[in-house]
């Protein structure tokens, strides 16, 4: 049965890939920004909720209750005075901006907080399991998963059934003419990386339970996301999280052969999705 | 009315005569030279060159790759496989270098062009990534820890004794003037060659597909040929660059060899400070970046998050970088390579 107990961890690995693609895909589904600081703002968030558990001596959760406030004023703030001001018909500022923000956060970070690796203590949490028949799974990545579930159907609700959302496809499919009907594209957009850095806060929650961070592991965390983006296909959340699950399950039947192979693993499954679906497994956007 | 069409400037005939006469000085620099300068100057001309490869893909040809150090890493690597598997002479093992970069880009020009828009450079990076964890399997190139060249391969380099010879030097200062002018060669190389690229019918193909990819097919470009063709040159060439710069250090590691701090963010940060787009711009940026880590590479982080904040910097207040701020002001340019319709009468400036 440990082929069924190696499966079962890598769909749940996945939901914590798809807690870290969530935010990239909002972004670049409103925008089409990939923000290569992507994974270094994960790690900045799993540091700014330690610095709180250490000041206040708050369990995990209500830390990351209090980052998630401050991390969508971080990433409101980032794309009303920066991005925004690079965003156009040519994909090279913005890229290039983000890029140098990611090596500026990961230096900025070193410094701050030095190499050494850190870890979010969730007490007995950490260690809990719940037997499910012929697997046992432990209760943080399943809480991980569902909350990965939760967060998309949560993105989709937002989407498709508010105000708000409206605003979204609008800027999306056409800010011009968006902008026509009182919709201010900048504005609209500085609320999405807002809402997409609450998404990153929640990821660095669960990222910092489950294992060591420290500030040079961002890129890596940014490689899987877009990795399960790419996946799922553009502009599908929930298949984000099934690219999520795949490279999740790569990754622990990798481990399971040889330790050394886990990334590889992963990397390798999804070079062969994009040989076989360029445009991912659920494809929705054109673009 | 007559009218003929050229790139041609004063400017540009001027500065083509200093460029001569510039590379000559080089060339006999070693002669009066000390060995620090050399060596300087090679970390100078390297950069150099890996950024007009950079910008030449990006600036030029709108693919903006986060994936170089997949070819200086696997350049540098089949380099040392040469030497150490087959028992090449360093310096012709470094054509086995262009060439494994040149092979490696074919598969990752197939992946990432498929993906959408920005999302391409992060394919880059993937493949770099895998180039990375495979290479860290090798054991016999010494796995995740690296190796180094043997000294019988390092101690006669066809050349280094003539030099030596010639300038009354030790071997290891040979050695560095031999790595000196092979990087003046690439560098001046690639340079010339990306000029003629520009100026030719396919140059103006590759600045129509940046600009606007189906109004270029539109109009006959094969969009998809111009960026292959370029895409595979300019891997092969950072291919060679690499292999060339592992020559010089003789030791290598995985991380270091593909590590994408020094083969990519930093050449990124010399095209993007001194003007992406413009040839003149990585010359300005290199000189500017050599002068900011000589005098600040001590401080180590605070250094790269100073570079990367100027980075952000310049794309925001001066995004055509500092040769851009020039060429404004005073509508120079060293290598000009835009077209301009001259009207019959009219007198060439």
């Amino acid at each position: 049965m440990i082929w069924l107990d190696v499966l079962v961890q890598g769909i749940l690995l996945g939901g914590l890939y798809a807690l870290f693609a969530a935010g990239l895909s909002l972004v670049f589904g409103i925008m089409r920004l990939v923000n290569l600081a992507h994974g270094d703002l994960i790690i900045f968030a799993a540091f700014a909720i330690l610095l709180i558990t250490g000041s206040t001596g708050l369990n995990p959760f209500l830390a990351a209750l209090l980052a998630a406030p401050l991390m969508f004023a971080a990433g409101w703030a980032l794309q009303r005075f920066v991005l925004n001001r690079v965003l156009g018909k040519d994909i090279l500022p913005p890229l290039l901006v983000t890029f140098g923000l990611s090596v500026a956060l990961q230096n900025g970070m070193l410094e701050a907080f030095s190499a050494d690796s850190q870890r979010l203590t969730a007490g007995p949490l950490e260690s809990a399991s719940i037997d499910l028949g012929p697997v046992t799974v432990g209760t943080l990545p399943l809480l991980t998963f569902a909350s990965a579930v939760l967060v998309i159907f949560a993105l989709n609700r937002i989407f498709y059934t508010t105000g708000l959302g409206r605003a979204f496809r609008a800027v999306s499919d056409d800010p011009t003419t968006a902008s026509l009907m009182g919709i201010n594209p900048k504005s609209v957009f500085a609320i999405a990386t807002g809402l997409a850095m609450v998404i990153v806060t929640i990821a660095a929650l669960y990222l910092g339970m489950r294992s060591n961070f420290d500030p040079s592991i961002g890129p890596a965390r940014l490689l899987y996301a877009f990795q399960a983006v790419i996946i799922g296909g553009l502009g599908s959340l929930w298949g984000t999280l099934a690219g999520g699950a795949i490279i999740g399950v790569a990754q622990t039947f990798g481990a399971q052969l040889n330790p050394e192979w886990q990334i590889l693993a992963g990397h390798i499954a999804f070079l062969i999705v994009l040989l076989i679906r360029p445009r991912g497994l659920f494809p929705r956007a054109v673009d | 009315m007559a009218y003929t069409v050229t790139t041609r400037t004063r400017a540009g005939r001027i500065a083509g005569v200093i460029a001569l006469f510039l590379i000559a000085l080089a060339l006999i620099l070693p002669a009066f030279a000390s060995r620090s300068l050399i060596q300087d100057l090679f970390f100078i001309l390297t950069m150099l060159t890996l950024a007009q490869l950079w910008n030449l893909i990006a600036g030029f040809g709108g693919m903006v790759s986060v994936g170089q150090q997949a070819f200086v890493g696997i350049g540098a690597y089949a380099m040392f496989g040469g030497v150490i598997l087959m028992g090449w002479d360093p310096i012709p093992a470094i054509l086995i270098g262009g060439l494994a970069a040149f092979l490696l880009a074919i598969p990752m020009a197939y992946f990432a062009f498929r993906l959408a828009g920005a999302y391409f450079a992060i394919g880059t990076w993937v493949i770099a990534e895998v180039a990375r964890l495979l290479i860290a399997q090798w054991k016999t190139l010494g796995g995740g820890t690296g190796t180094s060249l043997p000294r019988e391969a390092t101690s006669d380099i066809i050349g280094v004794e003539a030099i030596a010879n010639l300038f009354g030097l030790r071997d290891a200062a040979a050695r560095d003037v031999l790595a000196y002018w092979l990087a003046l060669a690439l560098a001046v190389g690639t340079m010339a060659a990306i000029y003629a690229l520009l100026r030719s019918r396919t140059g103006l193909a590759l600045a129509a597909v940046r600009d606007n990819d189906n109004a270029a097919r539109s109009v006959g470009v094969n969009a998809a040929r111009v960026k292959w063709l370029v895409f595979l040159a300019a891997a092969a060439m950072t291919g060679l660059v690499g292999a060339l710069i592992y020559v010089q250090t003789a030791r290598i590691s995985p991380d270091a060899a593909f590590s994408v701090t020094t083969w990519t963010a930093y050449v990124i940060f010399i095209a993007v400070i001194g003007g992406i787009g413009r040839l003149e711009g990585p010359i300005l940026g290199v000189l500017v970046f050599w002068g900011l880590q000589t005098a600040f590479a001590d401080y180590g982080s605070w250094y790269l998050l100073a570079l990367g904040c100027l980075a952000i910097a310049t794309m925001l207040f001066a995004p055509s970088g500092l040769w851009g701020l020039i060429h404004d002001r005073t509508g120079i340019a060293l290598f000009p390579v835009q077209r301009r319709l001259i009207l019959e009468g009219a007198i060439d400036g």
